[in-house]
């Protein structure tokens, strides 16, 4: 019964970590890029927050399958085809989760404006180093929101992965498809056990987010 | 020793700029005028925060633009002070005065960082965070962290302008102490006049984006040909040097082009040069020589250069000190009919009686 909960919170770090790596850049491109064309990749980044699970998970697994371009590359790069495998999960989970964690730290790095870095570049920053040194450290509390955000919903997720995972143990059933599961046969002490934990974790993630994310902007300001 | 030699021209939107000026290697350079008249932009693009579509930079001879040239922001040697402190808010008061000096690369020109903390007196404040200063303590530490970056050009963007009237009285001294510490040349973007007459040698003036008069900073006050003649505080600024103080009396004599003022207060050391502010409003002038029984202490000998009526029974007399007029300038505001009466015209020898001189820099 643990498995499940085990191999969730492995793909909900691995997506979070690879969601701050890749979602930051990006979110410091939509903040300061003056092309006119950055709302329209702005709205690409915002798809999965109104598409349904179950067409995203469609198109991935048309996009990943070995058929395609993109499914050969990936599959060059891991091995093997990337749709129901753990790795599979990770990527749909990354462009599922993806609008949650750009959209805070976009919002941060609009927050601080262009002073502080006008400040740093007179200060004889790098545009790198002030990223690294003014913009980074000034954004923590939209980084910690992006981070808490992309966990906990890489957490719950279910049609994404019920499309381009299946529901192999150990490899892509997780918490959400094995509720689903004891559901189906009817073992529901067993779905309770987990439904009341994702409930639980799911309060106390908000709640600590909010909690450290004041903290943090009362010591910036 | 860098002089800065500028010429920008160009805009965004409806804001035109066309401006050309130098700026000496040493002492402060106001750019002056009202409000939207392009000042801050010409700053941004000393600094290279800003570009305009023309423009031609060199300090000290080397160029920092021109047509294929523009060296970026991060590159070029300035200390830029904003009219808000913009303190790293996730940095302690050290951390901030140590990170541009971190980056400088040679480190060798960069001025001491206890020499700097004691010229700003910020040494009670190094551990504290910037959210725990008052605006005054900020934009001191602002300050020290420009200076500490090893700039070769000081720019400062109205930094007293966002602060209360106390704040600003507290952070002024160290502004003055640090004119007379400083080997580079300043440019120090302001809308206050007052501010000016304190700090600065050289002044740009500029209207609607263009250089309306540059020069040193006195004869621009009290050219008729400028509006600060014509401002109701109009005042003359003149450089002096102590030569005397009579202990009895609490009075120091200041030597000055064309004569000697007397001024209350112990004005320094001899030798020491101090800044006087001599109001229009503050100078009548008789023709002959001057009465016997009089309070004023400054009677002086001067000639009329100019007169500029102002309003309909006013007149602001520009006067040259000494017997020829070739000494440091003044200016009497009188009445037309004093001014008739007197029978004055440019030429006519007077006697100015200065009524109140003021010392403009604190010792």
């Amino acid at each position: 019964m643990w498995e499940p909960v085990i191999l969730t919170l492995k793909l909900a770090t691995i997506t979070t970590l690879v969601l701050l790596v890749v979602g930051t850049p990006i979110a410091w491109w939509l903040a300061r890029s003056r092309a006119r064309w950055k709302e329209a990749v702005g709205s690409v980044v915002a798809l999965p927050l109104v598409l349904p699970p179950t067409v995203l998970g469609f198109y991935l697994l048309l996009i990943l399958g070995p058929s395609s371009p993109v499914g050969e590359a990936a599959t060059a790069l891991f091995g093997h085809a990337l749709p129901f495998t753990f790795e599979g999960l990770v990527v749909g989970s990354v462009i599922y989760s993806l609008p949650f964690v750009v959209q805070p730290v976009r919002n941060a790095f609009e927050a601080i404006g262009d002073r502080p870095l006008e400040v740093a570049a007179t200060l004889r920053a790098s545009p790198l180093d002030a990223f690294l040194t003014v913009a980074l450290p000034l954004a923590r509390p939209g980084l910690l929101t992006g981070a808490v955000l992309g966990f906990a919903h890489t957490m719950g997720e279910f049609g994404v992965v019920l499309m381009i995972g299946g529901n192999i143990p150990g490899e892509t059933k997780v918490l959400s498809v094995a509720i689903y599961d004891f559901v189906e046969a009817l073992e529901w002490d067993k779905a309770h056990v987990l439904a009341a934990g994702m409930l639980i974790f799911s309060f106390l993630v908000i709640l600590v987010m909010t909690v450290t994310e004041k903290r943090m902007r009362n010591r910036l300001t | 020793m860098s002089t800065v030699d500028a010429r920008f021209r160009g805009g965004f939107g409806r804001f035109r700029l066309d401006v050309d000026f130098t700026a000496p290697a040493r002492g402060v350079t106001a750019l002056f005028g009202p409000s939207g008249c392009g000042k801050t932009t010409v700053l941004r693009c000393v600094a290279g925060l800003d570009r305009m579509a023309e423009g031609r930079l060199t300090v000290d001879g080397r160029v920092w633009q021109d047509a294929r040239t523009f060296i970026a922001p991060h590159r070029r040697p300035v200390g830029y002070v904003f009219q808000e402190a913009s303190l790293f808010p996730h940095m302690s008061v050290r951390a901030n005065l140590t990170y541009g000096r971190r980056r400088n690369g040679t480190g060798a020109k960069a001025a001491d960082f206890d020499d700097v903390v004691e010229l700003l007196g910020l040494t009670r404040l190094l551990d504290r965070s910037p959210a725990r200063l008052s605006g005054g303590e900020r934009q001191r530490v602002a300050v020290g962290r420009a200076l500490l970056s090893g700039p070769e050009v000081l720019l400062m963007d109205e930094p007293l302008a966002a602060l209360d009237r106390f704040s600003k009285n507290e952070i002024l001294p160290y502004l003055e102490r640090l004119h007379d510490h400083l080997a580079i040349p300043v440019l120090y973007v302001s809308h206050d006049i007052a501010e000016v007459e304190r700090l600065a040698d050289h002044m740009v003036f500029l209207e609607e984006g263009r250089v309306a008069a540059a020069g040193p900073l006195a004869p621009l006050l009290s050219d008729p040909a400028l509006p600060f003649a014509r401002t109701p505080d109009a005042a003359a600024v003149i450089e002096g040097e102590v030569v005397g103080y009579d202990p009895k009396y609490g009075l120091s004599t200041l030597a000055v082009a064309g004569g000697a003022m007397v001024v209350p207060g112990e004005a320094g050391g001899l030798g020491a040069p101090r800044r006087l502010r001599v109001a229009a409003s503050d100078v009548g002038l008789c023709r002959e020589r001057a009465p016997d029984g009089l309070s004023i202490l400054n009677a002086m000998e001067a000639r009329v250069k100019a007169a500029e009526p102002l309003g309909d029974h006013q007149v602001t007399v520009f006067l040259g000190l000494g017997a020829d007029g070739a000494g440091a300038g003044l200016m009497a505001r009188i009445t037309r009919k004093s001014w008739e009466t007197l029978d004055l015209r440019p030429g006519s020898t007077v006697v100015a009686l200065i009524k109140s001189v003021a010392l403009v820099e604190s010792a």
